[in-house]
């Protein structure tokens, strides 16, 4: 019962999914739909980076590149392992396979590199995702340079609600958790919170692998949703977008990185007219944004906090 | 024999564009602790300005000795100004904000001069003028050594020792080394760190648009997007040699040049661009201060 209670939000939530996602079926059309769900995706994504760039402190730049590795392992799978068994077990198969076999690629990148000062993690990061990439253009057995088809539609709007409110809770009770408390102590002085006997170097690890096992799920339920997967959707564009969700949201507001999330979703396709000049409004933002306001738009404040309504300038 | 002898000439041939690129990366790590993601981006611009300036002066057509040299030194000049102009805009304001804000505002400056780059010179690969006719100077047995790979490496060595007398036997050259082994100390010393980091943009800068100029020479396709891996690359050359360290950035350019060729012609090309991403991680794994570097405790 206790649990029940505790539990009673997020539970509300992930049931709303049914009424909402019927209510959605019946207003909107599928292009809104897709729109939607790629919200869904996007915010998992921001989310997760989140935890890594904005909460421990680090800077991942390969987020697209766990993305890819968790799209194409799950689309493997899907096509080549459980491929007939009913969708209620192959969901959770393929999704948890996509962010295993991504939480692994961050243990093999993250290693090495977190032992080290935050900005070597940026640049290797940077060329794992170009190395993925380069990796599976070149395995002919994910269809190489035709991309990979003919993946069963196992994920629609529900399961990228639901999977969008596990991501979110399971991140949002790991920040308020002593392990959260960790991560920020690493954010805030490295070497202070060393001296306080934590190890600094697991931590970071963990948030990192933990990061790229949710854009490994996020990958699979694109792959999923789409149909079809490329390279070119997993560019360092992709990673760069994460960023400047994580960025403009506010680093170290899960909050933040949501509405972002959502913002630049829904810009993106009402400016499609401005295609061209996406990439240069997002550098230019990003530069912006660092000079005149660097904490983001809600600094490191959720939108459930009263100290965020009663006060803005608190800090 | 042969194919082995040939593929060491293309390796340092790439290798000493790596070097110069690299030595940029060394040195504004050196001043400012910050990995400058726009230096590979400057690269592309040098490589840009050389294409347009050879076009404008009609050095494309004619081609001559003395237009390579007036198109490479002014090409040098155009990016020495806009990496101080990227320092003066980017990077000084934020200079007592964390570094992560640094950090980010470099990504969006290299993003800036990437995708700029392709409203503004166009997406288009173009086809960089032979400003300097290419025949081979030696042959042996299968071997080429054209003039063109001898050219590369002769000015960048020159560009080397150039630097080596600036950063050593000059009163800035000084200056320099002062910032990067104590930046508060050597302000206090009267020293205007302000201007020894603008110096060290321009400089760094300077040796990255001659990368550009030269690797035109050797590989003609240039486009926006050129600087992205060989920045990624250079980068890892610097912290193969050590970051911060000036020879250990040329011998980490060398060696990374070499590898990526043999790997190439003796494995498969299109991993060609995985081997830095694996020299990155042997490196940070076994020796993560680099082959020349000491290594740092950090302090509060």
């Amino acid at each position: 019962m206790e649990l029940l209670k505790r539990n009673a939000v997020p539970l509300l939530l992930v049931a709303a999914q049914w009424p909402v996602g019927w209510l959605l079926s019946q207003t909107v059309n599928s292009y809104y739909l897709q729109i939607i769900v790629y919200i869904g995706i996007n915010a998992m994504l921001a989310v997760s980076l989140n935890l890594i760039n904005g909460i421990t402190g680090q800077f991942s730049l390969g987020h697209a590149g766990f993305m890819a590795v968790g799209a194409y392992v799950s689309a493997a799978c899907s096509l080549f392992l459980v491929n007939g068994w009913p969708a209620a077990l192959a969901l959770p198969a393929i999704l948890l396979a996509g962010g295993l076999a991504a939480a692994l690629a961050g243990l093999v990148v993250g290693l090495p590199t977190l032992r080290l000062r935050g900005d070597y993690l940026a640049i290797t990061t940077l060329g794992f995702g170009e190395i993925i990439r380069v990796v599976i253009l070149n395995t002919a057995a994910v269809g190489g340079a035709r991309g990979l088809g003919g993946m069963p539609p196992l994920s629609d709007f529900a399961s990228v609600y639901a999977c969008t409110i596990v991501c979110v809770l399971v991140i949002w009770r790991l920040v308020h958790s002593p392990l959260g408390k960790a991560f920020t102590a690493v954010r805030e002085d490295e070497i202070a919170a060393a001296a306080m006997g934590i190890d600094t170097t697991r931590y970071k690890i963990t948030a990192f692998v933990l990061g790229a096992f949710w854009a490994g799920v996020a990958g699979a339920l694109f792959a999923h949703f789409i149909g079809y997967i490329h390279t070119n959707s997993f560019t360092f564009l992709k990673s760069v977008e994460v960023v400047v969700m994580v960025v403009l949201g506010g680093m170290g507001s899960i909050s933040g990185a949501i509405i972002a999330a959502a913002v630049l979703t829904v810009l993106t396709e009402a400016l499609r007219f401005l295609a061209d000049y996406r990439m240069i409004i997002y550098s230019v933002l990003l530069i912006v944004m660092m000079l005149t306001r660097p904490g983001g738009l809600l600094g490191r404040h959720e939108i459930t906090q009263w100290r965020f309504w009663s006060s803005r300038t608190a800090r | 024999m042969d194919q082995l002898l040939q593929q060491l000439i293309n390796g340092l041939a790439w290798g000493a564009i790596y070097a110069l690129i690299a030595l940029g990366y060394t040195m504004v790590y050196g001043v400012l602790r910050l990995i400058n993601f726009a230096h590979g981006d400057v690269y592309m611009v040098g490589a840009m300005m050389a294409y347009y300036l050879a076009h404008w002066l009609g050095f494309a057509v004619a081609p001559s000795t003395i237009g390579f040299v007036i198109v490479l030194t002014s090409s040098m000049l155009i990016c020495g100004a806009l990496g101080a102009l990227i320092e003066l805009v980017a990077y000084r304001p934020l200079r007592n904000r964390p570094r992560m804000s640094m950090l980010i505002t470099a990504i969006g400056v290299s993003m800036l001069l990437e995708f700029g780059g392709q409203r503004v010179f166009g997406p288009d690969p173009k086809f960089f003028p032979q400003l300097i006719e290419s025949r081979s100077l030696f042959k042996a047995g299968a071997v080429v050594l054209t003039n063109i790979d001898l050219l590369v490496i002769c000015v960048s060595l020159f560009l080397m020792v150039v630097l080596r007398f600036i950063v050593l036997r000059t009163k800035i050259g000084l200056a320099v080394r002062a910032v990067s082994f104590s930046f508060e100390t050597s302000s206090l010393m009267g020293i205007n760190v302000n201007t020894v980091i603008s110096v060290t943009f321009v400089i760094g800068s300077a040796l990255a648009a001659a990368a550009g100029a030269m690797v035109g020479l050797r590989n003609p396709k240039i486009e926006p997007l050129m600087g992205v891996l060989p920045g990624v690359k250079a980068f890892v050359a610097a912290v193969l040699g050590g970051i911060g360290n000036f020879p250990g950035a040329v011998v980490g350019g060398l060696v990374m040049g070499v590898t990526e060729t043999l790997v190439a012609a003796y494995f498969s090309s299109t991993y060609r661009d995985a081997v830095a991403f694996v020299i990155l991680i042997v490196v940070l794994l076994v020796r993560p201060a680099g082959l020349f570097g000491k290594v740092t405790v950090e302090k509060v």
